[in-house]
């Protein structure tokens, strides 16, 4: 009986990640047309460019191989096991012990490799400078978000989010300088990884210096439907990470009644709520960087993150 | 035990003989080829089992070698490890053989040395006193470079051959004298006679120091690595995959069973100088595979990378054991050594892969081939399936060992020395890393190789390779994917090794529920590939039959996008050199000094613009020239020694006589 409820809840937090990502995108879209100005579309409209996607019929090019057309389907599957890893309105469910937190940042390369593969299927010169910029921002920003991991698993003591997720909860953690530094780190992290601006600008078609948008160029139709669902779901998972580990407050421990699980949901709305405006903010008052100044962005993450770490190895046990 | 192991080597040096009776004998290399592979068989399930029934190490002498001493042959749980990896990949390799050696042109030139190289490698696992290791070491190292010039017309591959020859020798003259003073002035050459008596201080640095220089430039621990991504190019590539995946490991096994077994209790900075080494030469290795154009070159130079992070496993072991944690220096121990079976498993299968593409195209050079998905598709999966264990993907097998590790720097902070606590957190940082940089290389080796579209007419005509190449791409695949999916019975295996070598024990992992993997306790740490595979597997098929099933299947053909402005030329397409761009000027600028040279033609001028790149090797520039202007400038000094007269020579031999009595004189 307990499986069968730990299952449910297992299943209840997939479909929750998966029903809320286009919502997330919405409201972030939607709080930077009203930044700018502008009326902007509901924040429902990413589901119905979804819904649209998903029945228009799929155009290939002519030498499109079996990756290009299983790709979509991987990043996504990728990127959904990834978010259900991550503890949202509660810890400590059943599956979370599967995969820790360098799993998940594993999953999420994973995801980005086939992807960049796919970029450079068809033999095009877009596909393919997306493909390598798209590979040069993540191995900079793949070990800045191990550094992270590091920092916050050597506070916690723990690799495994669940047990971050309640050490952070618990009265022992204080205000540390190492986890400052991994805060600040994570972000920059965040907008590269999402191609959000300063180093992407997920609005554009047709720039130069766009990375993830030249990438998924030649795909239409449901393939790019599961792309963009799976951007939306990254998007999530970040935000998810982010309050999962510095904003833990109101989330249900295993085993708790459906009351507390609804409280957590709430809690987890609103966490949602507030990153996406957060984000928009962040968003609509700076520029985007050349692409040749990001690995200097991307750097300083990977040095604030180094220094949590020394600072961690450094101060223990003294 | 080591009768049935005697023997099967003995069937190995003997099927040399298939090279000079080729001519003779019909289809010789199926029997030389096939004979490898059963004698490689019995040799790996010899190693399973000794590992499985665990128990007294078997012991045997043979009257053969320095007169007093015999040849001393032994088989613990280290070698046994070791004996499954190195069969497994000859194993692989021998199958593979039977499918590619039939293209070989000189095919006599590599039968007679390629079994032979097999029994040699196997003999320096056996070997329980210096002189059967150095003897073999030897043998295997010449065996290996008569394969390495095997096909000694082709440019280029006498240079390999060359430099591979120098480096072997100065490496076993490194091993002589490492071995020299390990033996110490008794001439216990023995490892039973090394093992009970311990050297002191300032003599195992001088051991562990040449150690490090003669099995780790067999190894490629950079910049003793200048040879290997020559040498294993050259080679024919079921030989590349065994030199790369398999040589390199018995060079581990020589580090590991001198600096772990026979020296003793390791110092604290023994392992802070191999995680550095190790750090080192894994971010290098990846760095030079990214600038390159030639597909196995490109593989070699991974091998430098995967060799560091095998040594940053093994300087974590080092570096616990001396600090008095046997447990976590287990954990360091196994996730270096499973990162050895692991490199070996999907290291022969890329070499295996580049080797179907060689034969399909006669193309070596990235730039030259392209789209081979469509005429070689089920290469194209496996080798696709080695790409992504290699760049540490889950579920897949790189990802375990390097999860292992980095478990392992993670119990860190328990040391108590200052340098390692700085240290260990910057290889951490240089491991993930070199771990991404690899991701992005094999995007591009994979991308450029087998997707778009053909950049020669060599690609286009290509032709899937024969049933035995695909059979042994598909046993290799289908191991990389259990490695990585019940990785808790491959590190079992490892835990009698453990035990032996730093004293500590691993939590057993069979038996675990869902056959997870623990390997300190599960509120720190837990992984299980199984689960993430049948996760991933469910969350790709679910939203795939949705879609079929309730909006479209439609699908149409057309022409390529891009814009709206597709380039008819697949010279328009991103290469192999545009791909590494932005790495290039990221990391080359410092690391190679990359200079980027364009000649841009002036309007109305009618001749083609030109693009170089200029990349400086700084392990060449630093260290080997250096070292070769001596020699040079030596050899020059003595030149007049070779125009003296008769009586002069006299004179000179008569006073080396003198000099030699008189230290030994002083000495005694």
């Amino acid at each position: 009986m307990a499986l069968i409820v730990d299952l449910v809840v297992q299943g209840a937090q997939m479909a929750l990640v998966l029903a809320l990502a286009p919502l997330l995108t919405g409201v972030v879209r939607l709080v930077k047309a009203r930044l700018m100005g502008r009326r902007g579309p509901s924040p429902l409209q990413p589901y119905r460019d979804l819904l649209r996607l998903t029945r228009k019929e799929a155009v290939l090019a002519e030498n499109a191989s079996w990756l290009f057309r299983s790709a979509p389907y991987l990043v996504f599957a990728g990127m959904w096991v990834a978010a259900a890893l991550i503890p949202t309105f509660a810890t400590g469910l059943i599956f979370s012990w599967a995969g820790d937190l360098i799993a998940i940042v594993a999953l999420l390369g994973s995801a980005r490799f086939f992807l960049a593969l796919a970029g450079m299927d068809v033999g095009t010169a877009f596909g393919g400078i997306g493909s390598s910029r798209e590979m040069m921002i993540a191995s900079l920003a793949e070990p800045a978000m191990l550094m992270i991991v590091f920092t916050l698993s050597l506070v916690a003591g723990s690799t495994q989010l669940s047990t971050v997720a309640e050490f952070m909860q618990g009265p022992e953690v204080g205000l540390r300088v190492s986890l400052g530094l991994a805060l600040v780190g994570l972000v920059v992290v965040a907008l590269a990884e999402n191609a959000r601006i300063p180093v992407d600008n997920p609005a554009t078609h047709l720039e130069l210096t766009m990375v993830h948008e030249a990438m998924v160029l030649e795909y239409s139709g449901r393939h790019l439907a599961m792309i963009e669902a799976a951007a939306a779901l990254k998007l999530l998972l970040y935000v998810s990470l982010i309050a999962c580990v510095f904003a833990p407050w109101g989330m249900a421990s295993a085993a708790e009644g459906p009351a507390s699980y609804a409280a957590g949901a709430l809690a987890y709305a609103g966490k949602l709520l507030a990153g996406g405006v957060l984000l928009a903010a962040f968003e609509t008052s700076i520029a985007k960087m050349r692409v040749f100044r990001v690995p200097e962005f991307l750097g300083v993450a990977l040095m604030l993150g180094l220094l949590g770490l020394v600072l961690l190895f450094v101060t223990r046990s003294l | 035990m080591l009768i049935v192991a005697g023997l099967a080597i003995l069937a190995l040096i003997l099927l040399g003989l298939g090279g000079p009776l080729h001519a003779r004998v019909p289809r010789a290399a199926l029997w030389v080829y096939g004979g490898a592979a059963a004698a490689s068989a019995a040799l790996l399930l010899l190693g399973l089992s000794a590992l499985a029934l665990g128990g007294e190490p078997a012991v045997a002498a043979l009257p053969v070698g320095l007169p007093w001493l015999q040849a001393h042959f032994r088989i613990d749980a280290l070698s046994a490890f070791f004996l499954v990896v190195v069969n497994l990949g000859g194993l692989a390799a021998s199958l593979y053989g039977i499918g590619y050696g039939a293209h070989e042109r000189e095919p006599a030139r590599v039968l007679a040395f390629f079994a032979p190289f097999l029994a040699d490698m196997n003999l320096v696992l056996l070997a329980d006193d210096a002189f059967a290791f150095l003897l073999s070491w030897e043998f295997m190292s010449l065996s290996s470079w008569l394969l390495v010039v095997a096909n000694h017309r082709r440019a280029n591959n006498l240079h390999a051959g060359y430099v591979y020859l120098v480096m072997a020798s100065a490496g076993t003259f490194a091993l002589l004298l490492c071995f020299g003073l390990l033996a110490g002035s008794e001439g216990g050459y023995a490892f039973e006679t090394i093992r009970a008596k311990a050297p002191g201080a300032g003599l195992a640095a001088l051991v562990l120091v040449l150690a490090l220089l003669g099995a780790g430039s067999k190894a490629g621990l950079v910049p003793l690595h200048a040879w290997l991504p020559l040498a294993h190019p050259a080679a024919p590539s079921h030989v590349s995959a065994l030199m790369s995946g398999v040589m390199t490991k018995v060079a581990v096994y020589g580090f590991v069973r001198i600096a772990f077994d026979l020296l003793g209790e390791p110092d604290w900075w023994w392992g802070l100088v191999v995680l550095l080494l190790g750090g080192l030469t894994s971010v290098m290795g990846v760095l030079y595979a990214l600038m390159q154009h030639d597909l196995k070159r490109l593989l070699a130079y991974h091998t430098v990378e995967n060799i560091g992070i095998i040594y940053i496993g093994l300087g974590l072991a080092l570096a616990f054991q001396a600090q008095g944690f046997p447990g976590i220096a287990a954990l360091g121990l196994a996730a270096g050594l499973l990162h050895v079976l692991n490199h070996s498993l999907f290291k022969s299968l890329l070499f295996f892969g580049s080797g179907a593409v060689l034969v399909a195209t006669g193309e070596r050079d990235m730039e030259k081939l392209g789209g081979l998905i469509h005429r070689m598709p089920v290469t194209a999966l496996f080798f696709l399936v080695g790409c992504a264990a290699i760049s540490a993907l889950p579920p897949l097998n790189g990802f375990v060992s390097e999860w292992m590790t980095f478990q392992a720097i993670l119990l860190s902070p328990q040391l108590s020395d200052w340098t390692l606590r700085f240290a260990v957190p910057a290889v951490g940082a240089v491991l993930a890393l070199s771990a991404a940089l690899a991701a992005t290389c094999f995007v591009k080796a994979f991308g450029i190789v087998f997707l778009g579209r053909p950049r020669s007419p060599e690609a286009s005509g290509a032709a899937e390779a024969d049933c035995w190449q695909i059979g042994s791409m598909a046993a290799l695949a289908a191991l990389c994917v259990v490695v990585g999916v019940v990785p808790g019975l491959f590190v079992d295996m490892l835990g009698p090794v453990a035990e032996l070598l730093v004293g500590g024990r691993l939590t057993p992992q069979w038996g675990l529920p869902w056959l997870t993997l623990v390997p300190v306790a599960e509120a720190r740490s837990s992984y299980n590939g199984l689960l993430l595979l049948l996760f991933i597997a469910v969350s790709t098929v679910i939203p795939a039959l949705a879609i079929h099933r309730f909006a479209t299947r439609a699908m149409r053909r057309g022409a390529i996008w891009d814009c709206g402005t597709p380039g008819a030329d697949p010279a328009a397409q991103y290469t192999a050199g545009s791909f590494a761009q932005p790495i290039r000027r990221v990391f080359g600028t410092t690391v190679f000094r990359a200079r980027e040279h364009v000649d841009m033609p002036l309007p109305g001028e009618v001749r083609a613009a030109r693009f170089h790149v200029e990349l400086r090797d700084l392990a060449w520039d630093l260290f080997y020239a250096p070292v070769a202007r001596g020699v040079a400038a030596a050899a020059d000094r003595m030149n007049h020694l070779q125009f003296l007269t008769i009586r002069r020579y006299l004179t000179l031999v008569f006073a080396a006589l003198v000099l030699l009595l008189g230290v030994l004189a002083i000495w005694r």
